[in-house]
């Protein structure tokens, strides 16, 4: 019952784009189209479902304070030696984070080519989509206490980005034929059409299951 | 300012430009779009982006200043990993010393601090200007880049503190008499959605008076 509610919470309260505006840079560049952004989405919500459980195991035995104690029980939290590698942990989760995505398009590009000629060209823009880094720092910041909370974080973080932006593609589309006044359209409106989106989305807030 | 004073034998026209254009023609946020992430998330107040905007200055400009010096040693095909590097070591250094010495803000600006990594701006500048220009050059437009990220900050935290909470840096400016009168403060301006919809209202006007940026649809 948790993993269901830390899925939805994840979804529809703390949405990626609406609570915390990660990944807007890429929301607002590749939502032009529902199609390719449906293909954005997909890419995300397949890569924070890897690196989440990945940077869950790294955080958990090897960087928080005494998690080295399965090398040693002197570097356990109340040893003679604690380690606390925390201030490692930038560099170790993106250094995570650029070599699967890299990892992940050789493998889909070898194995899956159907799937690499649709999610293909948005992978490598995904190392520096905020969301995936967000990711794995909300779920340092929150500390779940399984790796599978943290996969159910994960794949919900994923899917709530992933409607965000076939939503706001969809509106984009239909925007296109409305008389928006000049100075606005773009960029502005996008903004304040996002802004709109993210007070409806409130409307979820309190929700538990 | 300093340090550009300091060098005003080398500052001519050009370098000018690279610092006054981010303010409006090619301002980071409402033009490049860049950096938009952290940028909505911490202007609940006035005092956590103007953290943030020294944070991304000290970030930016030493990364562009690293990145630009290694330029020629860097092989392309792993530049994109080489930056995260830097740039995540110049953003461990920043998160270590909010966390000694501005434990309040730190606790405000929670994961943020941490994606000033992959906020977009950093890694665009560093792409898009550092890998193929001289440091000075480099420092400049970072420096002028941050400043022109910073100020879009800092209009957006005034205006939602100032009409969400009725203070300003924490202190209230909004006399008590305004209360008594029956002002309320406008609870909306603190929520999340608010932020979009104040940057969308700033480049409505940044595009109403720069009819130039216009945009096609």
């Amino acid at each position: 019952m948790e993993l269901v509610n830390i899925f939805v919470k994840s979804i529809f309260v703390d949405n990626m784009i609406f609570a915390y505006f990660l990944g807007m840079c890429s929301y607002l560049a590749v939502s032009k189209t529902v199609k390719t952004a449906f293909g954005l989405g997909m890419a995300v919500i397949f890569v924070l479902l890897v690196t989440v459980p990945v940077n869950y195991l790294l955080e958990n035995y090897v960087l928080k304070e005494g998690a080295l104690v399965w090398l040693n029980p002197e570097y356990g939290i109340n040893g003679s030696q604690t380690l606390d590698l925390s201030f490692l942990s930038f560099i170790m989760f993106i250094a995570v984070v650029a070599a699967i995505v890299q990892l992940v398009e050789m493998i889909v590009e070898k194995f899956l080519p159907a799937l690499y000629g649709s999610l293909g060209i948005f992978l490598p823009l995904i190392a520096v989509n905020c969301s995936i880094l967000g990711g794995a720092l909300f779920m340092q910041e929150r500390q779940y206490a399984s790796i599978a909370e943290a996969t159910s974080f994960a794949l919900g973080s994923g899917v709530g980005w992933f409607l965000a932006i076939v939503a706001i593609a969809a509106i984009r589309e239909k925007v296109r034929y409305s008389n928006v006044p000049a100075p606005l359209r773009g960029l502005g409106i996008t903004f304040i059409i996002t802004g709109l989106m993210g007070i409806a989305f409130m409307s979820f807030m309190g929700i538990e299951l | 300012m300093s340090e550009t004073k300091k060098k005003a034998p080398f500052f001519g026209k050009k370098e000018k430009k690279l610092i006054t254009d981010p303010f409006d023609d090619s301002n980071p946020i409402t033009v490049q779009v860049l950096g938009i992430c952290s940028a909505l998330a911490i202007t609940v107040q006035l005092k956590p982006s103007v953290v943030m905007t020294l944070s991304v200055i000290f970030v930016m400009v030493f990364s562009s200043f690293i990145i630009s010096v290694l330029r020629n040693l860097i092989p392309s095909r792993v530049r994109i990993i080489v930056q995260l590097v830097v740039v995540a070591f110049l953003v461990t250094v920043v998160n270590e010393f909010l966390k000694a010495y501005q434990y309040d803000v730190f606790k405000q600006l929670s994961v943020f601090v941490g994606l000033i990594i992959t906020n977009c701006i950093v890694m665009g500048r560093l792409e898009a200007f550092a890998l193929g220009n001289k440091p000075f050059p480099a420092i400049i437009d970072a420096f002028g880049n941050a400043l022109g990220y910073g100020i879009i900050l800092i209009i957006v935290s005034f205006f939602r503190e100032l009409f969400g909470s009725g203070k300003l840096w924490g202190i209230q400016v909004v006399p008590d008499s305004f209360y008594d009168f029956g002002y309320v403060n406008n609870g909306l301006m603190i929520l999340p959605p608010m932020a979009l919809i104040t940057v969308g209202i700033l480049i409505w006007i940044q595009r109403s008076r720069n009819t130039a940026l216009i945009e096609e649809n």
